[in-house]
């Protein structure tokens, strides 16, 4: 079949992208030398650090927080029955804001902020999906609440902010919120990829269910379906996705948003093939950015500002173009 | 074999009953009309048949077990639920749509398989729909969408299939398409519930008819027995009349003073 062959083709595309961002970067390197780090053949010991110390973990993770934020961004647009909603609608990334913020005001080093920032993360999504189940777990009650929550965990990173020291403190916090993984090491890496490992196995487990949930609740309830606690299932295997990405990269938006709607043009609105194309797709598009952010300029640029300035325009462009074709959305 | 409801009740604000003591046996190979002005019970009612919502009084007993005592997914094997309009949020092909009735036989990680797949395209031409498979659902006309959602209905494999309103918002000939479908469906064997505004399609299409007024059984029984101008009158407000063809009544509609 012709889908699951782009699907598939999707899937593997992160691969030859990750190779071809081996050789980018401050030290340009050839095939060679980087295949023969890889494989552990003869190359000087700098370059196999480089290759296998800084760049390997950096890229991966990319990839990783790519697929994590288009996986979480496409489960969330189906079961909130919204194409505008993306993986930090429950308030995770300000959650997660402000954790990090915190773990810098009490200086407990990068894996403390990692680690701080998780929870924090988890700590507004799962607020947030207290208060949505508590006054009866509909959609449009999730949703507020995740807006309250976020609103007010991005008061309190304000809040942390004023208090910080404004010369050591405040210029990390505000480049830590821009998002960036210029500091990514094996250490940061292995958390991502075990909740990576539980969120997108259990979301592509479910992936098919996922379908029923983007009906009307008489609809799925009639299917046979136990609505709401398939809804929570995914909800906090979504933030757990969010949470782990953003504890690692920082705030990065767009991806959530635009992945799932650039594989759904490509694939179509069936969560059997949408759930992997947009894993294959998120990964892909965020090492391509993280490229940029790393190559283009003599310092990084925080990868917040590039998905921003480029994302913008090609969601306009996507939306102009479904709007013409009259399909996608409803 | 029967869908029975003894006595239900069903109230979405405590002490105001949108349904109260309503009895009905539902067999297989008959269509049951349920009738009755707007905000009457209809909906309440099959919803409650389907089990989506539960009465507060009453029972209902599917096969002779309690609805209420069946695990969701073993319900939706033997009810099948068939709304006016999809709902999905994104443009799915008639062919995913169809697909979705097949959830109750998926396990709960599963997906469906070709034997599903197989089933999808047998319900597709039982309501003749088959050339539309590729089509996205927010494409089609009213008729067509309808036809799509009785589909799933079908692919469900359910006994029983409950429609809501399936004769709304169609032309004279779409409605006696859908309706047609409906009645040779249950020729075929299946029990079949469907509610309506138009008492006539109660009269074309079904063997037997519920009134309901302010959630309370009015009448029940045969459509040309227990449905009369007095009784229409009594459950809409208005005055009716018969209109027959010599060999008795073939359609009631509205008395419509003219002025000369």
């Amino acid at each position: 079949m012709r889908r699951a062959g782009l699907v598939l083709a999707l899937c593997l595309l992160p691969l030859p992208i990750v190779f071809g961002s081996l050789l980018l970067g401050r030290m340009d390197l050839g095939a060679r030398e980087v295949w023969a780090s890889l494989l552990g053949g003869a190359v000087p010991e700098t370059v196999r650090a480089l290759v296998l110390r800084v760049r390997l973990p950096r890229l991966l993770a990319a990839a990783l927080v790519g697929a994590n934020l288009a996986v979480s961004g496409a489960a969330f647009q189906g079961i909130f029955r919204n194409p505008l909603v993306e993986s930090r609608i429950l308030g995770v990334s300000a959650g997660a804001g402000l954790g990090a913020a915190l773990a810098m005001v009490l200086r407990s080093g990068p894996l403390g902020i990692q680690g701080l920032s998780f929870i924090g993360g988890l700590l507004a999504a799962g607020l947030a999906m207290l208060l949505g189940t508590a006054f009866g777990g509909g959609i449009l009650v999730l949703v507020l609440s995740g807006v309250l929550v976020n609103s007010f965990f991005s008061s309190l990173v304000s809040l942390v902010k004023y208090f910080a020291d404004p010369y050591v403190q405040l210029p990390g916090i505000t480049f830590w919120l821009m998002g960036g993984l210029s500091t990514v090491r094996w250490a940061d890496f292995w958390p991502l990829a075990a909740a990576s490992a539980i969120g997108l196995g259990g979301l592509l487990l479910l992936r098919w269910r996922l379908n029923l949930l983007t009906l009307s609740e008489a609809e799925a309830q009639a299917l046979g379906l136990p609505v709401k606690r398939l809804r929570f299932l995914t909800v906090a295997l979504g933030t757990l996705l969010t949470a782990a990405s953003v504890s690692v990269s920082g705030v990065v938006g767009w991806i959530g948003l635009i992945v799932p709607h650039a594989a759904r043009a490509l694939v179509g609105p069936d969560h059997l093939f949408l759930i992997p194309a947009a894993a294959g797709l998120g990964a892909a598009v965020l090492l391509i950015f993280d490229d940029i952010a790393r190559t283009l300029l003599p310092t990084e640029i925080p990868l917040d500002i590039l998905t921003g300035l480029i994302g913008v325009p090609v969601f306009f462009l996507l939306f102009m173009r479904q709007i013409r074709k009259g399909g996608g959305w409803r | 074999m029967s869908l029975v409801a003894r006595e239900i009740s069903y109230a979405y604000i405590p002490g105001q009953y949108a349904l109260s003591g309503v009895s009905l046996t539902l067999e297989p190979g008959e269509v049951l009309f349920l009738l009755g002005a707007n905000g009457s019970g209809k909906t309440t009612l099959l919803e409650c048949l389907c089990g989506v919502r539960f009465p507060q009084a009453g029972e209902i007993l599917l096969d002779g077990a309690p609805l209420s005592s069946l695990p969701p997914r073993e319900r939706a094997k033997r009810i099948a639920y068939v709304p006016q309009f999809p709902e999905a949020a994104f443009a799915y092909t008639v062919e995913e749509m169809v697909l979705f009735g097949r959830a109750p036989h998926v396990g709960p990680f599963g997906r469906p398989t070709k034997k599903d797949q197989e089933k999808v395209e047998k319900a597709l031409e039982l309501v003749g729909i088959y050339p539309l498979h590729k089509r996205a659902v927010n494409t089609l006309s009213g008729g067509e969408r309808r036809l799509v959602l009785i589909a799933r209905g079908l692919a469900q494999e359910a006994p029983y299939l409950l429609l809501d309103e399936p004769d709304a918002h169609l032309d004279p000939a779409n409605q006696h398409r859908i309706l047609s479908v409906v009645r040779d469906l249950a020729k075929q064997g299946l029990g079949v519930v469907a509610t309506t505004h138009n008492p006539n399609s109660a009269l074309l299409y079904g063997q037997r008819v519920l009134l309901l007024r302010s959630g309370k059984t009015l009448a029940q029984g045969e459509p040309f027995v227990a449905l009369s101008p007095e009784i229409l009158a009594e459950a809409y407000g208005i005055t009716f009349q018969i209109l027959g063809d010599g060999s008795g009544p073939r359609a009631f509609i509205p008395r419509v003073e003219r002025k000369a």
